[in-house]
């Protein structure tokens, strides 16, 4: 790791300008950033840690749906959201380790955008607004390929506001090795239609299977998808699976999400 | 009842306290005074030609030190591999030249070509990266198929067709099972993987060089599993130092399964800069280090073919194996393929002719060599695999036909066709134990219940034998080992009757300093506690040849057990002194010496005080001090064999498995601390779990290594593995040795890999998937899924 300077803002307004400096890097909980820095894949000469910001942290109730602080660690939803977005809190529950839980955030996960990453499943399933400090994103609209999100340089998630679903699960086939996921799949009912979105298997990142949510908004049941078969096309293949097998997972995995929300 | 502290008691492993707590004290924990930093910078590319390497701005570095390269061991041997092995046509093998720093050439990803020492660590990461190396990039040699049929395209430029030698056992033989192989009724063959692995023991390599330039002397400070062999490698083969001038101190070590038995260059290279600086240097490598040089494991590409009658009597077996060497000859890579792999491919089963081809072929890949089981393992599986194989095809009960085959057991000693004469053994009482505790009568309704959930259930059983504790010299040197293969151990008496016991066999997570202090306990009739085990450093210890190959009880437990017959023929002399008894009167039993008949009698401890202040002691005749030695060389292998069996549930929609119940019967012969044995046979299920369905190295064809994190090379879990059942019942003791002890380490990596894909295979052709006859490892759902569809 090569040597930086950290420095520790604790409101949006000091994070924002600490950003404005040459080399600055916004830092999360730092579990994929410290990994690459420890590697010398990244080398940042400033870190502006986003933890200790008070605002941007912490599970709320609102009209609109669940706010979450987007610097709230996995294992903070997990225990928190729960009361008001099972699916959600089960999500964060069940990623990584109780260590990756503690220190890894949302706002982290989403804005790094990794293709097999949980949590944009469920925004983009949910059909959530990303919150930053400047602007208000859709979910639609905020990713927008492999670890590429619409975030300007210098943009912070600030928050990310879930409109509740009536219904909905989480199915997720971990990757063996990382146990990242090699395909999951968010399943949301909203009183005007199912949304379904698939992480781990898109070369460009989560996507929404349009097809599969169109039957389910007309029949909510595992049958409604049994049809269905979602192109290998622009699928991931590696080691890990081919794209035929992704393809596979995803109905599969839609199918028990169904059965579980 | 076992003697609390002695021979058959679960005590718990006192090494333990220390590891609990963070008192361990491993190389990495060592600082020495002084001690400058070494980084190692390695080859990006698999296979390349080295034009030139420039190390000027590197020098120039804040905190650098001395820069190194291949140049500057040009006067100095090279590693090398510890058996000749002589190809079937009666040549002796190659041997490339395997230098400290790459040179020349550099030969597999990882491949370390320079070396940068520093005032920090840091300092020296970034000196490396200002080495500017010209380095012409060369095809890769991946693919061993293509290695040995392209000869234009070489890892080292003197062997040309990436041979290093054409095995064959017993090529005396040959005719004669391929003329079987003509009439037999029925012949079944398959083609399998035994797949590459990575170690990972929790703690990667570490070592400090340390010269003392007042006088002469090296230490080396290094995560070894026989310091005595690192040092004999480098004083005889690689640097040249006098072993009197070379100590070799191995401390706490963090597991090793088989990685941390080899020299490597690393260790020559501290070596060579602490006396260039004149300050000791350090290095700790790194994880993704390790996944590029510490030697993997197996890796053998394999056809087999089992020829039998209708009946599904084995008349003959015949085998031809690729087996990947990597870019080096690592120090045990030539025998594991061959003398610890073609030796055990008659298993426990009577099959009159083998015959085991095996071929090895060096590639641009991370240097191969012997990992827990070593050889063993891959002899098992592929055995294990093709009878079940031919069960199905002769429509037999995978029991009825290992049973139909196994040795008899009024049969021992018992010589096979690939040259070994196993002792003991009853393959029977293994495998009916394994029948009662798989409960079999109860997996129909237990199958039946797994389909009301959607999930395939099936059974695998593997029968394994193992040859651990290798030896004995004399015959090892007729195979071509180029060291012994005995143990040694000291035992030192102090004066108030405490004990210092000094054994060759280092421990690493095995519980040595537990387990042989029972021993001592037994024999010597004293207390555990006042029994210290020292192990791990040559100026101490008397030798070792290390620990590998479940050795260490039967060899070096051995030895210790002679070392302790010459304390109590000692301890006799000094009583019949002290007693005014003839020698032939005095009897040793529970820590006294008695008059026979009588009850005079002299404690262990009065015997002991005795012979460090002799006043009243035969020194006419006898010295003072109590304090022996012995080396031990066996007089064969000891052979422990187990019938393994598990149960897995596959999920047909993802191909996702389950192992639901696994059991292992296993006979080590007599065993010591029976929790020690139980933790032994988990680990080593879990590692063979982990090779079934989790782990495998995979490189691309440019050589470059796909899984070199744990992010795509995986670990088993705790959540991976099932709750074991594990017994030891069944006993027959090894026949040669003083303690009937056969061993247990390897066990579980050797018996597991079968029984779970015979279990996985099972599960798939009875739900129907008859086109499924094998699949590779590893079982990952991906490879499942995909050979279900056909």
């Amino acid at each position: 790791m090569h040597n930086f300077d950290l420095v520790k803002p604790s409101s949006v307004a000091e994070a924002v300008a600490a950003l404005g400096s040459e080399g600055a890097q916004a830092l999360s909980g730092g579990q994929t950033l410290l990994p690459s820095m420890k590697q010398r894949l990244a080398a940042p000469e400033r870190l502006v840690s986003l933890t200790d910001i008070a605002e941007m942290k912490g599970v709320c109730r609102g009209e609109e749906g669940l706010v979450v602080g987007a610097a709230t660690p996995h294992g903070v939803v997990a225990r928190e959201a729960k009361a008001h977005y099972p699916a959600l809190a089960w999500l964060a529950g069940e990623i990584g380790d109780p260590s990756v839980r503690a220190r890894g955030t949302i706002g982290g996960s989403l804005a790094n955008n990794d293709p097999a990453a949980c949590y944009p499943a469920a925004a983009l399933a949910s059909g959530a607004t990303i919150v930053t400090d400047r602007r208000e994103i859709a979910a639609g609209d905020f990713f927008q390929g492999l670890f590429t999100t619409a975030l300007e340089e210098g943009e912070i998630v600030t928050s990310v506001r879930f409109p509740l679903p009536e219904r909905a699960a989480y199915m997720k086939f971990a990757q063996p090795a990382s146990r990242f996921a090699l395909v999951g799949v968010f399943v949301a009912q909203f009183a005007d239609g199912v949304r379904v979105a698939v992480t781990g298997a898109g070369e460009d990142g989560v996507f929404r299977w349009t097809e599969a949510e169109g039957a389910l908004s007309a029949d909510f049941r595992p049958e409604a998808v049994e049809g269905l078969s979602l192109s290998a096309e622009g699928l991931l293949g590696d080691l890990h699976g081919t794209p035929a097998y992704r393809a596979h997972l995803v109905k599969v995995l839609t199918k028990r999400a169904v059965a579980a929300a | 009842m076992p003697k609390d502290g002695g021979i058959g008691a679960s005590t718990l492993r006192r090494e333990d306290i220390r590891f609990l707590t963070g008192k361990g004290r491993y190389t990495a924990d060592i600082s020495l005074r002084g001690q400058a930093h070494a980084c190692f910078l390695r080859s990006e590319v698999a296979h390349g030609r080295i034009r030139s390497i420039d190390t000027s701005a590197a020098e120039e570095m804040p905190g650098v030190l001395a820069v190194l390269t291949g140049e500057d061991f040009t006067e100095v041997g090279g590693n090398p591999t510890g058996w000749l092995v002589q190809s079937r046509n009666g040549a002796t093998m190659k041997e490339p030249k395997r230098p400290v720093l790459a040179h020349g050439k550099v030969r597999h990803v990882g491949d370390a070509y320079a070396m940068v020492v520093a005032e920090t660590y840091e300092q020296a990461k970034d000196a490396c990266e200002a080495i500017e190396a010209d380095i012409e990039e060369l095809p890769a040699i991946v693919d061993m198929a293509q290695a040995v049929a392209d000869s234009s395209n070489r890892v080292h430029d003197e062997i040309e067709d990436n041979v290093v030698f054409d095995w064959g056992w017993i090529e005396e033989n040959r005719a004669a099972v391929d003329a079987a192989f003509e009439t037999a009724p029925h012949v079944t063959t398959l083609e399998l993987v035994n797949n590459r692995l990575s170690p990972n023991a929790m703690e990667p390599r570490a070592s400090i060089g340390d010269f003392d330039s007042g006088t002469g002397d090296y230490k080396l400070y290094t995560t070894s599993q026989n310091p005595h062999l690192t040092r004999l490698l480098i004083s005889a083969f690689v640097m040249g130092i006098p072993e009197n001038k070379l100590t070799v101190i191995a401390p706490d070590v963090g597991g090793g399964f088989g990685s941390k038995i080899y020299h490597y260059g690393e260790e020559a290279a501290v070596l060579a800069a602490s006396k260039r600086l004149n300050r000791p240097v350090k290095w700790v490598c790194d994880r993704s280090e390790a996944f590029l040089s510490d030697a993997h494991g197996r890796d053998h590409v394999t056809k087999i073919q089992l020829a039998t009658d209708r009946e599904g009597n084995f008349l003959a077996l015949r085998t031809e194996t690729l087996a990947n060497m990597g870019a080096y000859l690592s120090n045990f890579a030539t025998c594991t393929p061959t003398f610890l792999h073609g030796t055990l491919m008659a298993g426990p089963y009577r099959t009159p002719l083998v015959y085991v081809n095996v071929k090895a072929v060096l590639t641009n890949t991370v240097p191969v060599d012997a990992y827990r089981g070593a050889g063993r393992p891959e002899a098992t599986y592929s055995l294990e695999r093709v009878i079940d194989k031919a069960a199905d095809e002769l429509g037999i009960d995978p029991w009825e036909i290992r049973r139909r085959n196994f040795i008899d057991p009024g049969a021992f000693p018992y010589t096979t066709p690939v040259g070994l004469v196993y002792d003991t053994g009853n393959y029977h009482a293994t495998m009916d134990k394994l029948r009662e505790l798989s409960d079999v009568a109860g997996f129909e309704a237990r199958a039946e219940e797994s389909r009301q959930r959607g999930k395939l259930r099936g059974f695998g059983l593997s029968t394994w034998i193992e040859a651990c504790g290798i030896a004995p010299s004399n015959l090892v040197g007729v195979l071509g080992c180029r060291v012994g293969l005995y143990d040694a151990a000291t035992i030192r008496v102090n004066a108030t009757g405490n004990i210092s016991v000094l054994v060759g066999a280092h421990s690493h997570g095995q519980g040595h300093e537990t387990v042989f202090a029972q021993l001592i306990a037994e024999k010597l009739g004293v207390d555990a506690n006042s029994v210290e085990i020292v192990h791990g450093d040559t100026s101490k210890i008397p030798f070792g040849m290390g620990t590998y190959g479940s050795r260490s009880l039967a060899v070096c437990g051995s030895a210790m057990m002679k070392a302790a017959d010459k304390i109590i023929d000692k301890g006799k002399k000094i009583a019949a002194h002290m007693l005014e008894a003839a020698e032939g009167d005095i009897e040793f039993t529970d820590g006294s010496f008695s008059v026979a008949g009588t009850d005079r009698q002299k404690s262990f401890a009065e015997i002991a005080f005795s012979a460090y202040v002799p006043h009243n002691y035969p020194l006419e005749t006898l010295e003072p001090g109590l304090e022996e030695t012995a080396f031990y060389d066996p007089a064969n292998f000891t052979y422990p064999a187990g019938a393994y069996g598990c149960e897995v549930e596959v999920d047909p929609e993802t191909g996702g498995v389950d192992i639901v119940r696994f059991t292992c019967a296993d006979d080590f012969g007599n065993v010591i601390n029976p929790m020690i044995v139980q933790g032994q046979v988990h680990g080593g299920v879990a590692q063979g779990i982990g090779q079934a369905l989790l782990e495998g190295v995979v490189y691309n064809e440019d050589g470059q290594l796909l899984t070199g994190s744990y992010m795509d090379y995986a670990m088993p879990r705790a959540d991976d593995v099932p709750s074991f059942t594990v017994d030891h019942s069944c006993v027959t003791p090894c026949t040669h040795n003083p303690l009937g002890a056969k061993g247990c380490g390897e066990a579980g990596a050797i018996g597991t890999p079968p029984a779970v894909v015979n279990a996985v295979v099972d599960a798939l052709r009875r739900a129907g998937h008859d086109h499924i006859t094998h699949i590779d490892m590893p079982l990952t759902p991906s490879r499942v899924w995909t050979a279900m569809q056909g």
